[in-house]
């Protein structure tokens, strides 16, 4: 049988020859798959071709096609409206923050975790810091509306408890970035560590008994050992959070968002659904939405580059 | 191990220190959860005062009623789960339409195919024109828009097809051509009963992208028939809109207040327990799944 010899692997075949005998005898895989290419063509890249109205000046009556060209007239616009810097700075701001506090904090723990004995600790250690990762954006949102309501929310009666005075967190601008950093903190550390945990699980057990044998105490074994086998791990990770710096995720920023606040809370996305959107000014917001995505890739790829060339970890 | 050597002073400091350490972090992560349950059954007053710390005060679940009683609620309630339900279903079979034929290797053009999804984790349309796409194919305010946006996960894909190529002996699948089996005889039959754990992985990465979709439903939805409960809860958790009808009509005013209050933390803990709940079971997957993308990722 044919379908035997290719599965098999049995004959040697030039590729053309191969690439034959896969379409005729694996003609059942390819319309198992048939859906959802149609899907990536439909969901995804239709869209892509879609950012071409960026350029144009886009009504739904003439259609992507149809409407006429106007080159970079939106981006202009952009790049001059007094937003422009505002929004910028309130993206690379939240993100920045976020990756200098919120990085190292799952290694960290990822670490504590390892160096527990007791299995049962550890287990439960585990199950309590994943859990708040399964809460949805809105009901994080809303347990910090109701923690930092003024004068009645948990926080503010602590702090009213040591004397202090009320503070209404939540229409404070300066106090947008440190909320959203580190209730994302608090929710997301568990999670993020799982993949340390798996990287600390694949390091050889020997070289501890050798260190042990040496002499090395627990803390000159994490510094020493443990830390050096998270490096190539960790540096993926950076590279992914690095190259996401301009993706600031809209939900959270959306609903912690208010009239108040807005001058620290607006960013690109937010900024996008609600020119584009609820304004329905199409070919602008595309114009700004494709901005920040070139952006993004920039970034990923010179990041990329950089570790390539100063290590050898890298994602491509 | 056979050579046990007693603990040093140091080791003994660092041991001390880290358990207390880990402590203090697993209270700051379970006290404000912990917090919402017993504010959710205490007298809202007391709450509002600062005098639930620890333990509820003025036992009632008077809050709870109010809950189950509100049709809003209910409503989106019943939407969530048919959207998740009908949702994982719909990931889990594409997903494994997908990696199945990339997993093997003399699917021709696995290459290509792969490298066309892979792109689009690193490049999109945006939201406008996707927006412009939905409407034209009629997603808008349809419930399938909550369904068919993120049918196949491009990094669950890569799960699955990394699971499928280094969990699963190839010699099984050969064994199956050997006996007459089709290409889709061995997935129904050797592929799939081999994947539970991965399924499971699957079942819970999208069945909580599901529980928790706010930001198609936001955009693309404005039916109040068929909004979902992430949505009711932004009413009422932080727009706060929904408040006069939360509390019944004829209270007055601070104890209308009062009664939204408490449905705020009763809500949060009805529409998180199920999720919460199942998690710990499918817990000891976690692990292998992140294990499998770390090494094929």
């Amino acid at each position: 049988m044919d379908s035997q010899n290719v599965l098999l692997g049995r004959k040697q075949h030039t590729k053309r020859d191969k690439s034959a005998k896969s379409l005729k005898n694996n003609w059942d895989l390819y319309l198992l798959i048939l859906p959802v290419l149609i899907y990536f063509i439909i969901f995804c890249y239709w869209p892509m071709y879609g950012v071409l109205i960026a350029f144009k000046d886009f009504n739904p009556v003439q259609g992507v096609m149809g409407s006429p060209w106007v080159g970079f007239k939106h981006f202009i616009n952009f790049f001059k409206s007094p937003y422009f810097l505002q929004l910028l700075s309130n993206t690379l701001g939240i993100s920045i923050y976020q990756l200098i506090v919120g990085f190292p904090a799952p290694i960290i723990l990822a670490l504590m975790m390892n160096e527990i004995g007791n299995k049962f600790f550890k287990k439960s250690a585990q199950t309590i810091t994943y859990a708040p990762h399964f809460i949805s954006t809105v009901v994080m949102v809303g347990m910090l509306t109701v923690f930092l309501a003024p004068d009645t929310g948990l926080i503010n009666l602590i702090i009213k408890a040591f004397g202090g005075e009320s503070i209404p967190f939540l229409i404070r601008p300066e106090w947008f970035k440190t909320i959203y950093v580190f209730s994302d903190i608090w929710q997301s550390t568990g999670w993020s560590s799982i993949i340390y945990m798996a990287a600390l699980s694949n390091i050889d057990q020997e070289m501890y008994e050798a260190a042990t044998v040496d002499g090395a105490n627990k803390w000159a074994k994490l510094r020493y050992i443990t830390l050096p086998c998270l490096i190539p791990t960790a540096i993926i990770l950076l590279i992914l959070n690095v190259g996401s710096l301009m993706g600031v995720g809209f939900e959270k920023v959306f609903l912690m968002q208010n009239d108040l606040n807005m001058e620290a809370s607006d960013v690109i996305s937010t900024y996008v659904y609600r020119r584009g959107i609820q304004g329905a000014q199409y070919s602008f917001s595309a114009a700004v939405g494709l901005f920040n995505s070139v952006v993004n890739s920039i970034l990923l790829v010179t990041v990329n580059k950089i570790c390539k060339k100063a290590g050898d970890t890298s994602l491509w | 191990m056979s050579c046990r050597i007693k603990k040093s002073k140091s080791d003994v400091v660092f041991d001390i220190i880290n358990y207390s350490l880990l402590t203090l972090v697993l209270i700051i992560v379970l006290y404000p959860l912990w917090f919402v349950v017993i504010a959710s059954f205490s007298d809202p007053l007391s709450v509002l005062r600062g005098e639930v710390w620890l333990i509820p005060k003025g036992f009632s679940v008077d809050a709870y009623k109010e809950v189950f009683a509100n049709k809003d609620i209910m409503v989106g309630y019943k939407n969530t789960c048919i959207y998740t339900i009908l949702g994982t279903a719909v990931n889990l079979i594409m997903t494994i339409m997908a990696a199945y034929p990339l997993s093997r290797k003399d699917f021709y053009g696995r290459g290509t195919i792969m490298a066309l999804f892979t792109f689009t984790m690193f490049f999109g349309g945006g939201l406008i024109p996707t927006y412009l796409v939905y409407d034209k194919i009629g997603l808008i305010n349809n419930i399938w828009v909550m369904i068919l946006p993120g049918a196949v996960g491009v990094y669950n894909l890569i799960l699955m097809k990394s699971f499928f190529e280094s969990s699963i002996p190839y010699e099984l699948q050969e064994a199956a051509v050997i006996d007459g089996c089709n290409n889709l005889q061995i997935l129904s039959k050797v592929i799939i009963p081999l994947s539970k754990p991965i399924i499971a992985v699957m079942v819970i990465f999208y069945g909580v992208a599901h529980w928790n979709e706010f930001f198609n439903a936001l955009i693309y939805i404005s039916d109040r028939k068929k909004i979902p409960l992430q949505l009711v809860l932004r009413e009422i958790l932080i727009t706060q809109s929904k408040l006069g009808d939360m509390a019944g009509m004829d209270s007055s005013v601070a104890q209308k207040q009062l009664n939204a209050e408490r449905i705020k933390y009763a809500v949060i803990i009805v529409s998180s327990l199920p999720v919460l709940c199942l998690y710990p079971f499918l817990q000891k997957y976690f692990m292998k799944g992140v294990m499998i993308g770390a090494i094929k990722g």
